[in-house]
């Protein structure tokens, strides 16, 4: 099958049995949202859905492989933005930029230039990412997901320090994004006034 | 074999074995150590040259030697812990830390007090010692790393990782101390545990190695078993033992 | 697709120009196209570099602290000049690693904290080449800084200019051979709140050997006679912590990662 699948995974952390046996799937051209209380365990869906933990029991797969075997090209096709914007204080906005994208394919600096534009913070490129304020640097952050042209988005609380006109953008982007055949995997809190059909996973604490 | 090897993954396996080992390995660590005491103490001549001041080595070599061995055994645990996800592999490996820096410090210890007469001082940076020292330390670098996690899963499998990158660098540690040695030091006197040793002062060294060995197993298993409890607490065998 | 095809035209994008700025599925970039593995860790010892000298006091502060140690020595112990000289290797030695391990700390750990190790590893590029660039550069400004001032230092502790080049190429060996076990403390400890006293505590037992031949290198060097058995041998120690550590570190990341 296409797309992303997530088979009754189970992660521990330490003594507390955080996702018990969550399964979803997601279609390219589908936005799933994903929400519940604190300590639910949604970060780490996410990032077990990024590889990045490993959960104990279950398997993630990507285009029905599991993605410890596909690694290489299921990364390529990941941009993930965690709940921290991942960004250099001492590097400008566009550096960061940079040098996320050029790590996967020969960047270029004009369009890096208009990612930064669509997300609302193309007056900040050459500025330091320390100086910029937390909902700028969240901006910067998003600019950084369109610029790696991915297909699967994994989002952590995007919303989180944007004003409204800044939720207004990383709708309308979301809706883009999926229209054109992306998916995301979105973590919210509220619900998604993206004006697409939206799947919700309610993950229990 | 190999079931063998995947039932000594299953934690109410492990805790079983370990339960019905112990009394006997106490058992026979008893009787070895009890043998060997008598045998170095009351039946081996004296050291022409050391006098009973050598008696001491059946306390500092066995001691010596199974800080050694248990290191070992604590890297191919954390290994085995490590490279198959297998729990009871970092059971083993937590269990065993502070018995192979008990052992390492008795022969710290016992090393030194041996070198007063000796040497007359206490501490004269003996080869030997000082790599027992520096394995001191690695221990103490394993055992606080794995304290210093919050979450013990990650702490026993950074713990395992330091420990084989030790083992990796003990005999290094060994082989530079020794040659350090050789350059800053003539000779140093009548080496412990010379090879060319009279039977009656051989046998006993070798029982308190066998019971110095099967103590280790001994507490080890006990250890083993108040571990695998704590990690198992959780599950319902755990429950049910305890209710029973 | 180019880079640049629609989003050249799409500086100030209206919003509803959905093809430009989002890519659909199958135009989705070949894995690591463009970017090889040298490639990439170029750019990561470029990035490190440049965020070192963009914090100058970071690159000082190791410098200074080796300054320190040196001067303790001599005015702790009083010593004649003469003395100074038997001293001077050992002294050395122990403030040349103290001072690398000062700074090791932060290999991951300012990275960790801010979440850009995490999207570093979601690069598509291994966690072994990632460990490699990254210790390379820190060695480059801390170890190899340390080297070019420690003639500096040698001449404060009474060793003859003409022991320097054996003393500059032992103490390159040592802090690359340091870097290099540091990696994996520092990629043990990237987790921990509080892990600089650790780390010491983890790497310091390791480097025992490091500083027994070097500081006999050293020693040999100021004497006249010929440091060629502890230099092989602290290279043998280089050329093998270079071949296995990163690998020990790249799994030691992927605990802390975890």
């Amino acid at each position: 099958m296409d797309g992303l699948s997530v088979e009754r995974i189970h992660v521990w952390r330490g003594e507390r049995h955080l996702l018990r046996g969550v399964s979803f799937a997601l279609a390219p051209g589908q936005l799933l949202q994903v929400s519940g209380p604190n300590g639910a365990g949604k970060s780490t869906l996410l990032r077990a859905v990024c590889g990045l933990t490993r959960p104990e029991q279950g398997e993630v797969r990507w285009g029905g492989t599991p993605i410890a075997a596909v690694r290489e090209s299921f990364l390529a096709q990941l941009a993930y933005a965690a709940h921290e914007p991942a960004l250099k204080g001492d590097l400008t906005a566009l550096e960061n930029l940079h040098f996320a994208v050029s790590l996967r394919r020969r960047a270029d600096t004009a369009e890096l230039g208009s990612c930064l534009e669509r997300t609302g913070v193309g007056s900040c490129a050459e500025l330091a990412a320390r100086i910029l304020s937390a909902g700028q640097r969240r901006r910067v952050a998003l600019a950084r997901v369109l610029a790696l042209r991915a297909p699967l988005w994994v989002l952590d609380e995007p919303f989180a320090n944007l004003d409204a006109a800044g939720a207004g953008m990383l709708s309308a982007i979301l809706r883009e994004h999926v229209e054109a055949g992306g998916a995301a995997l979105v973590v919210a809190h509220h619900e998604l006034a993206v004006g697409i059909a939206t799947r919700r996973l309610e993950l229990a604490p | 074999m190999w079931t063998w090897f995947y039932r000594l993954a299953s934690p109410p396996y492990v805790y079983g074995l370990a339960t019905a080992l112990t009394p006997w390995l106490l058992a026979g660590a008893g009787l070895a150590i009890a043998a060997g005491l008598v045998g170095g103490l009351v039946f081996a001549p004296p050291d022409y040259q050391q006098g009973d001041a050598f008696r001491i080595i059946y306390v500092h070599v066995p001691g010596a030697f199974l800080s050694l061995m248990v290191y070992c055994i604590m890297a191919v645990a954390g290994a085995i812990g490590l490279i198959w996800r297998i729990k009871m592999g970092h059971a083993v490996a937590v269990a065993s830390a502070p018995v192979g820096a008990s052992f390492t410090l008795i022969a710290l210890v016992t090393g030194s007090l041996w070198g007063k007469p000796m040497w007359g001082t206490y501490w004269a940076w003996d080869p030997r010692l000082t790599s027992e020292l520096i394995l001191l330390f690695l221990y103490v670098g394993v055992m606080s790393l794995r304290s210093a996690f919050e979450d013990s899963q990650r702490g026993d499998r950074a713990a395992a990782l330091l420990a084989i990158v030790g083992v990796i660098n003990v005999p290094i540690i060994h082989f530079s101390v020794q040659w350090w040695n050789s350059l800053h030091q003539g000779p140093t006197i009548a080496k412990i545990g010379a090879p060319s040793m009279p039977g009656s002062m051989l046998w006993p060294l070798l029982a308190m190695l066998l019971g110095f060995a099967l103590f280790y197993g001994a507490v080890l298993c006990m250890r083993l078993r108040g571990e695998v409890l704590n990690r198992e607490r959780q599950s319902t065998w755990v429950r049910e033992a305890v209710r029973s | 697709m180019t880079p640049g095809s629609a989003q050249g035209t799409g500086v100030g994008p209206a919003r509803g120009d959905a093809a430009g700025s989002v890519p659909g599925v199958a135009e989705s970039p070949a894995p690591g196209a463009g970017v090889g593995t040298f490639g990439a860790a170029a750019l990561i010892m470029r990035r490190e570099l440049r965020l070192s000298f963009r914090r100058p006091e970071h690159l000082v502060q190791p410098l200074v602290f080796f300054l320190i140690i040196t001067t303790l020595f001599p005015l702790g112990l009083s010593l004649q000049l003469s003395q100074l000289r038997d001293m001077a290797p050992g002294v050395l030695w122990g403030a040349a690693l103290l001072s690398s391990l000062l700074s090791l700390d932060a290999l991951f750990k300012s990275d960790a904290d801010d979440g850009t190790l995490e999207q570093l590893a979601l690069s598509g590029q291994g966690l072994t080449v990632i460990v490699i660039a990254k210790t390379l550069a820190h060695w480059l400004v801390t170890g190899a800084a340390l080297v070019l001032v420690s003639p500096l230092v040698a001449t404060a502790l009474d060793i003859p200019a003409s022991a320097f080049a054996l003393m500059m190429s032992s103490l390159a060996l040592g802090t690359l051979t340091l870097s290099w076990l540091g990696s994996i403390g520092a990629a043990l400890t990237v987790g921990l709140k509080r892990g600089n006293v650790l780390i010491s505590l983890i790497v310091l037992p390791l480097a025992m050997p490091l500083l027994i031949f070097g500081a006999s290198a050293t020693e040999r060097a100021i004497s006249g006679t010929s440091a060629a058995g502890p230099l092989y041998l602290l290279t043998a120690l280089c050329v093998l912590t270079t071949t296995l550590a990163p690998f020990a570190a790249s799994a030691a990341l992927k605990i802390s990662l975890d």
